[in-house]
């Protein structure tokens, strides 16, 4: 009756698949509700506070209303490519999710109503493990450049394409920067996998939160956070978006379905960026203090404490910080934090060689 | 560890790929097009020396070295040569193959 | 399974790389040759090549793709330059091509050789970096960078405007 290992391992990763998509669309909605109104308490205003108690029922009034609008397809455009470039943003941004670990390692409780093979299973909440985890993630985020530049060419608009141009610019330059950053959370860790990294901090300091990677690799931990919001086009770098800028930048065309597509985009890559930064940097699911447990829902609460920090802080840059000007951006993406990122690898990789004994697993 | 059945048929397709990657450079007349069929057989070479590499004996992983150096110096190529198309299409104002032929003979 | 997904796969790239040759618009074969290099990227992960899978992606789709549509772009490039060329240059080069498959492909077959069972293939990243540095391949690496110096450089000079 109990299935072969490897139609169980199967079920659990469609089971994985399901719950951390489903969430993930979840927490879209969510966070766009959440976004509008601490930016709105953070300007002096309450924000959406009609639909539903609190205003809770406003992504569902947007959904709704987006459905509804007209999908305009300019005559000249490219109709294929149009379409296709916003599910290839969406598609991109779930990919990248196939790696990440969304919690620590649990046991499945012993329910009657669980199939025998799944009642108390250690498991965790990962599609997917393979060697060079982060380099999946790298690759992801290549890749996600093309459907911004997809959906600023197709629109056949010049200012679609020069947004779109623009930003595919910013977007390769600071992943760079981005991929740079990570390097020296491997050289400590010894593996691209994300989990040996998480557990890695945790053996550091005896469990204080002067282990976490924030601490150890603060510099990269800085261009890794200021990187992040310019790949995820979020303030002080969101010249894709570009309102009263350039029109509306790449998605100047787009209405209804496909511009909530885009959306969902940029948003789930937003939850993504925060999942890696809290897992490679800010000891994912570990707590700081020793002697309380990591483990199971404790574990998963201080995770999610984490993520939630990390998302506040992207909402307070947006109400806080303006635009900065598309040569500043170039300047800052290739002269200040791509040289910062190879110096502080190199100071790593120095530390590691000359001090092996602080550094037990990295100078394996 | 056995290696794979199909390591003889990824020979067959980076000569397929390769194969390709010839014909387009003899029918495009778009240098851009060229030089994205040049890609195409640099990776055709690629696949070969992967597919040889993983029914090497000993498991060394020289094959795979090589790969990276190509790669490498595709991307330098690629980078170069696009920026003699940028020079050409500034100059003559047409990406024609045929419009560049002033060497011939 | 991996047989499977190798032959989905290696349709995917050939019937791409098709397209790669024969669309008259440059920027739709850009887009298949994106297409062509990241089902090759799955085939080297199947053949037991997990960072050169990636590094094809990072490399090869990531960047290198994404510089050919911005020229294609900015260039404003149309797909009525590219007309078949005519008459018998066409046949000669399709010959030309045909000729050049056949005899690498006897080759092949017909050399005598046995592919060995590779003992204990492991292709990880930390081994990758052991060969890499390597004295057997450092001094490459270290002229790689010089080459990839040497072509940023040379990139720039060519196409920046006459001041």
């Amino acid at each position: 009756m109990s299935p072969s290992p490897a139609v169980q391992e199967l079920i659990l990763a469609v089971v994985w698949i399901a719950v951390v998509v489903g969430g993930l669309l979840g927490m879209f909605a969510v966070m766009t509700w959440v976004e509008r109104r601490t930016l709105a308490f953070m300007q002096f205003r309450l924000g959406p506070n009609r639909t539903g108690p609190l205003g809770i029922l406003q992504p569902i009034a947007d959904g709704i209303k987006l459905f509804f609008k007209e999908e305009a397809l300019p005559a000249a455009a490219n109709k294929w490519a149009f379409i296709a470039a916003p599910g290839l943003a969406v598609a991109t941004a779930l990919l990248a999710v196939g790696v990440l670990p969304y919690g620590p390692p649990f046991r499945f409780p012993a329910w009657g109503w669980l199939p025998s093979f799944l009642r108390d299973r250690p498991a965790q909440i990962q599609i997917a493990t393979i060697d060079v985890g982060l380099l999946y993630i790298f690759a992801i985020t290549a890749l996600g450049v093309y459907g911004v530049v997809i959906a600023g060419w197709a629109a056949n608009n010049k200012y679609s394409l020069i947004g779109g141009l623009r930003s595919s610019a910013q977007l390769f330059s600071y992943e760079l920067a981005l991929g740079l950053s990570w390097v020296g959370v491997i050289m400590l860790a010894g593996s691209f996998q994300i989990t040996d990294i998480v557990n890695d901090q945790g053996r550091r300091a005896g469990g204080w939160f002067l282990g976490w990677n924030a601490v150890w690799q603060f510099p990269a931990f800085l261009v890794y956070f200021l990187a992040a919001t310019a790949e995820v086009a979020r303030i002080p770098f969101d010249l894709p978006e570009g309102e009263a800028e350039l029109v509306a930048g790449f998605h100047t065309e787009y209405s209804s379905m496909r511009f909530a597509l885009i959306q969902m985009a940029e948003y789930i890559n937003m939850i993504t960026v925060a999942v890696l930064g809290t897992n490679l940097f800010l000891g994912g699911w570990h707590a700081g203090i020793p002697g309380l447990p990591s483990e199971g829902l404790l574990g998963f609460v201080w995770w999610g404490v984490k993520v939630f920090a990390v998302l506040f802080v992207f909402i307070w840059l947006r109400g806080t910080l303006p635009r900065v000007r598309y040569d500043q951006l170039m300047h800052f993406g290739w002269k200040v934090l791509l040289p910062v990122a190879a110096v502080w690898i190199l100071v790593t990789a120095a530390a590691v060689a000359f001090f092996p004994g602080a550094f037990p697993v990295a100078s394996r | 560890m056995e290696h794979p059945t199909f390591v003889s048929h990824a020979l067959l397709l980076s000569l397929v790929l390769f194969g390709l990657g010839v014909l387009g450079v003899f029918l495009r007349r778009n240098v851009i097009t060229v030089l994205m069929c040049i890609e195409l057989m640099l990776n055709g070479v690629n696949l070969a020396f992967v597919a040889f590499n993983r029914a090497a004996p000993g498991g060394s992983l020289d094959g795979q070295v090589l790969v990276f150096f190509v790669m490498v110096v595709a991307a330098a190529e690629a980078a170069v040569g696009l920026a003699i198309v940028i020079a050409l299409h500034r100059h003559r104002d047409t990406l024609d193959v045929d419009a560049f032929s002033l060497m011939r003979g | 399974m991996d047989a499977i997904l190798f032959y989905v796969f290696a349709a995917i790239a050939v019937a791409s790389a098709l397209v790669v040759i024969a669309q008259r618009n440059p920027i739709y074969s850009a887009f298949a040759l994106i297409v062509t290099l990241c089902s090759m990227s799955v085939i080297f992960a199947l053949l037991g090549s997990p960072f050169i899978a990636v590094l094809q992606v990072i490399v090869y789709a990531g960047a290198i793709m994404v510089l050919f549509l911005f020229v294609l772009m900015l260039l404003n490039v149309k797909s009525e330059e590219d007309r078949p060329a005519p008459g018998t240059r066409t046949l000669r080069g399709v010959a030309l091509a045909l000729v050049t498959l056949l005899v690498l492909q006897a080759g092949t077959v017909l050399a005598r050789w046995q592919p060995l069972p590779a003992a204990d293939f492991d292709a990880s990243t930390r081994r990758m970096a052991e060969v890499l540095f390597s004295p057997h391949f450092l001094y490459v690496f270290e002229a790689t960078s010089i080459l990839i110096l040497a072509a940023l450089v040379g990139a720039i000079a060519l196409a920046r405007k006459e001041p």
